[in-house]
């Protein structure tokens, strides 16, 4: 009889070992998928994981579409450690892209260098009151964050939607859902020439610094592990849950808005009706992939990027459907989430015939 | 040193690949496309996939085909549009408006490669646009909507609020009330291109409404599944859906990228291409009607051939005045028509449009 039980500690050995087993799995599994469908599997492997980084360029784009990912996780992975479960960032990311944006739709013909500045924190201030919605329903009815923060990403995207469809459209663009594009003084700085690699990146690496010096050397952080690890031990020693509820949600929140304003300020250089494929859910994964460690957030989201560009890859080099590259990184996450469960659960075959004699 | 050396090698190993690759390219001419959805819609992306099986049956292995499929418009459509670009394609058809500022910002990158890009209006030396006069094929389906509707109300499962889609419901609008002047549209905006969820519940929302015929500008054929599993008539977007919808549906829209595709790859092949704007409709058979569901009586089918026939030898424009807006105002005078120009901007109902128009200003 085969049993899974949870370690009295987490497993040091394993905390290693199952990456390494994840992708042993991984290629084992993904070589029977790609040999039944006739293409070969090293190839495959080669289209999805070094192809899309082959040159500086690919190298750039990595990045760039992991910054998203890498902001929102951050914040997320805050509040998953206090047990504040705000699957909205989406939204927030959004609202992020309306308040930022909206300051260069309305200072468009604005030519300063305070433009930008000022649209990064009006897109932090943006994702923050939509997180901040979900916190109060939490600490004054206790209403269940997941629903609320959920429900609130449906409320942003049709919220962007009214806008870019109606006062916010381009007058010179024939009536299309799409706003002015944004002005150089409205536009990240590139920090590579000739690529999209842009200012966020550094924005992304800055978030993931900040959250590990709070978790590590801050009261906050060492309240945020307290309460999340052990609720009432927390309130015993006077931590205020209501007080983490509300900074894991303004916190997470900001950087999502700040990912928002990113992606317009940035590789897209214009608000239109869907500015993001998904960045805030994936981000959740991205959180969990990472163990809520800003360190693994950072190699997680890029791994996830990695993923997403070799999809394109294999799509355009083995005319692979994106049915299937959609299978491949389904594994891929599954396998890295399933091992990891050995971190901190074993497995016991135990007969029970040997313990009645 | 030993770093030095090392960097040497690997720069050596990349010019070699490089070298390699591009050997491997002058032989055929890659042509590339880019789609907003899946191949399986079997809507827009399917008919524009059909189109670029047509370019290989042309050519066989004078060219080789990619695609990327389902790309999100936004930040992800210009790094793939840029992938094939580098990669040496020579044409890239980059179909969906969404992708029209990617298409043009990496076409001034790449100016080697030639570029297609599909109802947008953004052209520059590299770049083209196509796109079909989907409204006289509406114009055709009205016809038919105007005299098989038994409620009055036709119901019409909207994408975007943007003028190719407005254009398609006032056209609808206008050739139904002119054989039934009582015929009410209900429009149902669901915000995207592809989501048989929500393209479904639209249309059950709207034969809720009172509609017994279902018209769609969306992809997938899930609004006329629903209309045909509710008894109630349906028109097939892209391509032929009947075989999702036998009895429904009355007929189809069917875009026909086919030769216009392949006059482009020839083009580019011959270096003859040039940066153009291409509408075609009825005439030029990019639009196309689906055979006529048997269920239909013979006048009705008169009817719509004889707008048919009228709109390809120019008889018939669907935009002739005079045409009332929404609010009853006189829009366009008797002995008047719309041009391209007000054609491409439209962002008004006409009369018998039910609902408010998302629009700001």
């Amino acid at each position: 009889m085969l049993r899974i039980e949870k370690r009295p500690e987490p497993a040091k050995s394993m905390v290693y070992l199952t990456p390494v087993l994840a992708l042993f799995l991984t290629v084992a599994s993904s070589t029977i998928l790609f040999s039944v469908l006739g293409v070969s599997p090293i190839e495959a492997l080669d289209n999805f994981f070094v192809e899309p980084v082959k040159d500086a360029y690919g190298v750039s784009e990595l990045l760039v579409k992991a910054t998203p990912l890498i902001l929102c996780a951050i914040g997320l992975s805050v509040g998953f450690r206090a047990n504040v479960w705000n699957i909205g960032a989406e939204g927030q990311l959004t609202m992020g892209a309306i308040f930022g944006g909206g300051v260069f739709i309305y200072l468009y013909d604005v030519d300063s260098v305070f433009l930008l500045p000022l649209m990064i924190v009006m897109g932090a201030v943006g994702g923050a009151l939509w997180g901040a919605i979900p916190a109060f329903f939490k600490t004054k009815f206790n209403a269940n964050e997941i629903l609320t923060s959920l429900m609130l990403v449906y409320v942003a995207l049709l919220l962007l939607s009214l806008l870019v469809h109606g006062p916010w459209r381009d007058p010179d663009g024939f009536n299309f859902p799409e706003s002015r594009t944004f002005s150089q003084s409205a536009t990240m700085p590139i920090l590579w020439e000739g690529t999209r690699l842009h200012f966020g990146w550094i924005l992304a690496l800055l978030a993931a610094l900040g959250a590990w010096l709070m978790l590590a050397k801050t009261l906050v952080g060492f309240q945020v592990k307290v309460i999340g690890a052990a609720p009432l031990a927390g309130s015993y020693a006077g931590f205020s849950q209501k007080k983490i509820i509300w900074f894991s949600l303004l916190l997470a929140g900001g950087l999502a808005g700040i990912a928002g304003v990113s992606e317009v300020s940035g590789p897209i250089g214009q608000i239109l009706p869907s500015i993001s494929p998904g960045y805030g859910f994936t981000a959740i994964i991205v959180a969990f992939l990472g163990r809520l460690h800003p360190v693994g957030i950072i190699l997680a989201g890029i791994l996830m990027a990695l993923t997403y560009l070799g999809g394109e890859t294999a799509q355009i080099n083995l005319g692979l459907p994106i049915a299937v590259t959609g299978v491949f990184q389904g594994m891929v996450l599954f396998f890295l989430l399933a091992c990891d469960v050995l971190v901190n659960y074993r497995f016991r075959f135990k007969s029970y015939g040997k313990a009645v004699s | 040193m030993k770093l030095k050396n090392i960097a040497g090698l690997l720069g050596a190993a990349v010019v070699a690949g490089g070298m390699l690759a591009s050997g491997a390219a002058s032989a055929q001419e890659k042509i590339g496309f880019v789609y907003v959805g899946p191949i399986g819609d079997h809507g827009w992306t399917y008919r524009h996939d059909i189109g670029r099986l047509a370019v290989e049956k042309a050519f066989g292995d004078k060219v080789k085909t990619t695609y990327v499929e389902s790309v999100k418009e936004g930040a992800d459509s210009e790094r793939v549009i840029r992938k094939m670009a580098a990669d040496g394609h020579k044409v890239i058809f980059t179909t969906s408006f969404g992708f029209m500022n990617p298409t043009v910002k990496v076409a001034k990158q790449f100016p080697k490669s030639m570029f297609e890009h599909a109802t947008g209006y953004k052209r520059v030396d590299n770049v083209s646009t196509y796109a079909a006069r989907f409204y006289e094929g509406r114009y055709v389906i009205g016809k038919i909507a105007g005299k098989m509707t038994k409620t009055n109300v036709i119901g019409y499962v909207g994408s975007f609020p943007i003028p190719e889609v407005v254009r398609g419901i006032n056209a609808t609008t206008l050739a139904a009330r002119s054989v039934n002047p009582d015929v009410q549209v209900k429009v149902a905006w669901v915000n995207t291109w592809y989501d048989p969820g929500k393209e479904g519940d639209a249309a059950k929302a709207l034969i809720d409404q009172g509609a017994d015929i279902i018209l769609q500008h969306t992809d997938s054929p899930a609004p006329l599944q629903v209309a045909e599993s509710r008894g109630v008539w349906g028109v097939g977007q892209a391509s032929d859906m009947s075989k999702f919808a036998a009895k429904a549906q009355l007929t189809a829209i069917i875009d026909n990228w086919d030769k216009y595709y392949v006059d482009r790859v020839k083009a580019a092949l011959d270096g003859t291409w040039k940066s153009e704007d291409t509408w075609g409709g009825l005439d030029s058979k990019m639009v196309e009607i689906a055979p006529y569901n048997d269920a239909i009586p013979a006048d009705v089918v008169a009817l719509a051939e004889e707008a048919h026939k009228g709109i390809i030898d120019g008889s018939i424009k669907p935009f002739a005045g005079p045409i009332k807006a929404q609010d009853g105002t006189v829009k366009v005078k008797e002995g008047e028509a719309l041009d391209d120009g007000a054609l491409l901007g439209m962002d008004w109902y006409v009369e018998g449009v039910q609902g408010k128009l998302p629009k700001g200003n």
